[in-house]
């Protein structure tokens, strides 16, 4: 973790430059097996983005409260509470989605990106900038869901949020929508970011160096 | 019998924690690099489930008919504690062991398999034995595929594999073909 951040970074950088799904490989097991449809995906997101804002909140502001010896513990237990007002307000608002969701509602609880965040970063900063920091990994996952949840629908039903676009024509590749679809679309999305990581490495590297040195300043 | 030896069968191949249920996926990535760290890591990991599907069944028969709310919580504080009581065990008896697997043994307390083996366990009403035979049969489950990619990541360090698909991409493209392979044992169930 980097020693120094200003308040924007704290927010910006779960995003896109360390999403947690895309690039630091957490939480993959929500972004698997619940992104068949793009309402699920969102669902799942928004849930998700809840628990961990309220928990990087309480643990924030207990921090020097909470023993060291059995912080996880306790940062569990919060986590845990959490998912519990989660999965009732869902069941109380979408029971139709709560269904689909299904036991990954409870699963919330042992999504590693939740708990990666407490330990790394809101046990060790203040409570505004652990909110910043919940905000930014949050949007991160729900944007990577989002993705996965929009390439399973559109190729797996040839819709989008229930809407059909692709036609009566289309054939839909059931596949995308099981199991094997998932590992596939994250795979894919992989390849496509390193591809795009590699052209725009080589592109700077063929720049003059000055021209790549005044851009960076402006 | 026969119910049982079912459960067993549908837990491991046909309804696959980690090829079919995306569970598991952390320790899935993060140990399959050599085949015998992925064969203890599996065995770490049936132990876990064992004990935690006895844990449940007792927490589900004399204690949460009382207090249904706690159940999550209940949950996850006894996974908790036999991943540690497994830690220690580990780190007593063989200290290679402990420090092949790392940080992936404390995390098996995250590793969504456990819980979920003891909601849906407890979902499906399942009797005691049954829970055990449900526990086992999800361990063996997760050991099969982490020991399969793990053979298949052996051999990939030899395969010319694309500069774009290096690393992550192509083992969950990999992951991908083998839990298509695996729908073929979807049939088994309805026989």
């Amino acid at each position: 973790m980097p020693k120094q951040t200003t308040p924007s970074q704290d927010l910006t950088r779960g995003i896109w430059r360390e999403n947690p799904v895309l690039i630091q490989m957490l939480g993959l097991c929500p972004a698997l097996a619940v992104t068949n449809t793009v309402v699920n995906s969102l669902a799942m997101g928004l849930a998700t983005f809840f628990v961990l804002f309220c928990s990087s909140l309480l643990v924030a502001a207990f921090k020097k409260v909470i023993p060291h010896e059995v912080r996880i513990t306790t940062y569990i237990l919060i986590i845990a509470t959490f998912v519990t007002i989660a999965d009732m307000l869902l069941e109380a608002i979408v029971p139709e989605v709560h269904k689909a969701l299904g036991a990954f509602i409870a699963l919330i609880v042992v999504n590693c990106m939740i708990l990666g965040r407490q330990e790394a970063f809101s046990s060790k900063n203040t409570v505004p900038r652990a909110l910043l920091d919940a905000t930014g990994t949050g949007i991160g996952f729900i944007i990577a869901l989002f993705l996965m949840g929009g390439v399973r629908e559109v190729l797996g039903y040839g819709s989008f949020l229930g809407f059909p676009i692709l036609g009566a024509n289309y054939e839909p590749w059931i596949v995308f929508i099981l199991p094997p679809g998932g590992f596939l679309t994250i795979g894919f999305i992989l390849l496509a970011l390193n591809w795009w990581e590699r052209r725009k490495a080589e592109r700077s590297k063929s720049d003059v160096p000055g021209a790549v040195a005044v851009e960076r300043a402006a | 019998m026969g119910n049982v030896a079912w459960i067993f069968i549908s837990a491991m191949v046909v309804n696959n924690f980690t090829l079919a249920y995306f569970l598991g996926l952390c320790p899935f990535m993060g140990v399959s690099g050599r085949v015998d760290t992925a064969l203890k890591m599996g065995a770490a990991n049936i132990f876990v489930l064992t004990v935690a599907s006895v844990c449940a069944w007792f927490l589900n028969t004399f204690i949460l008919p009382y207090a249904p709310f706690l159940r999550l919580i209940s949950f996850i504080v006894v996974i908790a504690s036999t991943v540690q009581i497994t830690e220690m065990a580990i780190k007593k008896l063989s200290p290679a062991l402990f420090r092949a697997l790392g940080i992936y043994l404390p995390l098996i307390t995250t590793n969504c398999a456990i819980l979920f083996m003891a909601i849906s366990q407890t979902n499906r009403g399942y009797n005691f034995v049954e829970g055990l035979f449900f526990a086992f049969g999800a361990g063996a489950g997760l050991t099969l595929a982490l020991v399969l990619m793990a053979s298949i990541r052996e051999d990939l360090v030899f395969a010319k594999v694309p500069a774009i698909a290096k690393g992550n991409a192509i083992v969950f493209i990999i992951a991908g073909i083998l839990s298509l392979a695996f729908m073929g044992f979807a049939g088994l169930l309805s026989a």
